[in-house]
């Protein structure tokens, strides 16, 4: 537990790294930071799976940023504060904390969860599908749709990138 | 009850990042951070004391496993993340070689 | 971009092919161990991106080869559909129509080993191409007309 409380506060430190300092390569570097943090939390909290796919999404996103930083060639440099969006910030906050603060009381304590759908998917996941993995029977077999909006959200996501980015000839 | 906490403050600092920044890629870098947070919350609320990874085996029948369906969830949350990041990254190199500067209050006042 | 030394050189073509096994691998077995289609295709895209980083731009032969990248990734999708109807005739949409074998096979699991490279086949080939229009990208700034 005490590595986790550890992670936690690594995490924090890097997000406020990563929103103030000036230099735009350094903020991205300390959002990869952040990703593979998070990775390991999600190790401590038991779920390996998504600690892979967390790992490799990161390195992924951290290639495409770098790419968009170092094509341009200017810091962070703006220098004077905008009244209005600090004052929309701070009123959303406080309604944002507003409605946290009356959820969290009737959210289920940390460590046991409801699980009253989740108990039938442990109990009849492996003899239903013969997948001993049962994120993957869940996710490929009870589920299977999320599965089917998920690819076809990023297969519109690629072949939009490749109309932005098109640079044939234009008239 | 401090992961809960924590995602809650790490939501907070995107939403700082994405409203009070003016460059365009510190916006997708609080993008970015807000979607981490989402996924911290939904894979803390399925953990259970003492529980293992969701992985069964066969033949065992009073083993206590971490619930497997935030996690189902989290795994198609994650790419669709990436997904809204490629775009964004897109249009942003886009922006940059039409007005030549990141900083949204110069775009606004081009007119090319 | 220019391509790096010529120690990245030589151990690229050494690690490019065990990388693409590993990622077939994960995809394979994700039925009863860890991974499924999305982990083992971006691994995949990895192994393509790493190649293209250390040879530079012209010296991965890139131009010839989208065609064949946005082939792979429409067949990836349509597989997808194609076994998501496939059960529709017997039962409802998405049914899990083959035999369930004994768990711990690689054989096993009904429709899922097939889900799962269908997803490798979208996602790593995808992938791969949002990084090559990426870079291919000239980001020259545009003059103002007179």
């Amino acid at each position: 537990m005490f590595l986790l409380y550890l992670l936690l506060l690594f995490i924090l430190i890097g997000a406020l790294i990563a929103v103030e300092i000036h230099n735009l390569l350094s903020s991205v570097i300390a959002v990869g930071t952040i990703g593979l943090g998070l990775c390991i939390i999600f190790l401590l909290l038991g779920a390996p799976d998504l600690a892979m796919t967390q790992l490799v999404v990161e390195i992924l996103v951290l290639i495409i940023l770098i790419r968009a930083t170092l094509a341009s060639s200017q810091p962070d440099t703006y220098k004077g504060r905008e009244f209005l969006a600090y004052s929309s910030t701070l009123l959303f906050i406080l309604v944002f904390g507003g409605f946290a603060f009356f959820v969290s009381k009737t959210l289920p304590p940390f460590g046991e969860p409801i699980m009253s759908l989740a108990n039938r998917y442990i109990l009849e996941g492996w003899q239903k599908t013969g997948a001993t993995n049962l994120v993957a029977a869940v996710m490929l077999d009870f589920r299977s749709l999320d599965m089917l909006g998920a690819a076809t959200v990023l297969f519109t996501a690629i072949v939009g990138t490749m109309v932005i980015l098109r640079a044939k000839g234009r008239k | 009850m401090i992961l809960y906490l924590t995602s809650f403050l790490l939501f907070l600092i995107g939403l700082y990042c994405v409203a009070v920044k003016k460059n365009l890629i510190k916006m997708i870098v609080g993008l970015v951070i807000m979607e981490y947070a989402v996924n911290l919350f939904l894979v803390s609320i399925g953990y259970r004391w003492g529980g293992r990874d969701p992985i069964v085996v066969p033949d065992i029948y009073n083993l206590t496993y971490v619930s497997p369906l935030p996690q189902a969830l989290v795994v198609c949350t994650i790419i669709i993340g990436l997904s809204t990041t490629i775009i964004a990254i897109a249009m942003a190199m886009r922006i940059y070689e039409k007005y030549g500067t990141f900083d949204i209050t110069k775009i606004r006042k081009l007119k090319g | 971009m220019s391509g790096m030394g010529l120690i990245v050189k030589t151990i690229t073509r050494l690690t490019a092919a065990i990388i693409f096994l590993f990622g077939s691998y994960i995809t394979l077995t994700g039925h009863f161990d860890l991974g499924g289609g999305f982990a083992g295709g971006i691994i995949i895209a990895v192994g393509y991106i790493l190649y293209v980083l250390a040879y530079g731009k012209s010296g991965a032969e890139i131009e010839t080869s989208k065609r064949g990248l946005v082939l792979i990734m429409c067949l990836g999708l349509v597989l997808f559909l194609a076994l998501a109807l496939m059960g529709l005739g017997t039962g409802y949409f998405f049914k899990n129509f083959l035999a369930k074998g004994m768990a711990g096979e690689i054989w096993s699991a009904g429709i899922i080993p097939f889900c799962n490279l269908a997803i490798m086949l979208e996602v790593g080939a995808g992938l791969y191409l949002v990084f090559l229009n990426l870079i291919a990208f000239n980001v020259n700034i545009r003059e103002e007309e007179e």
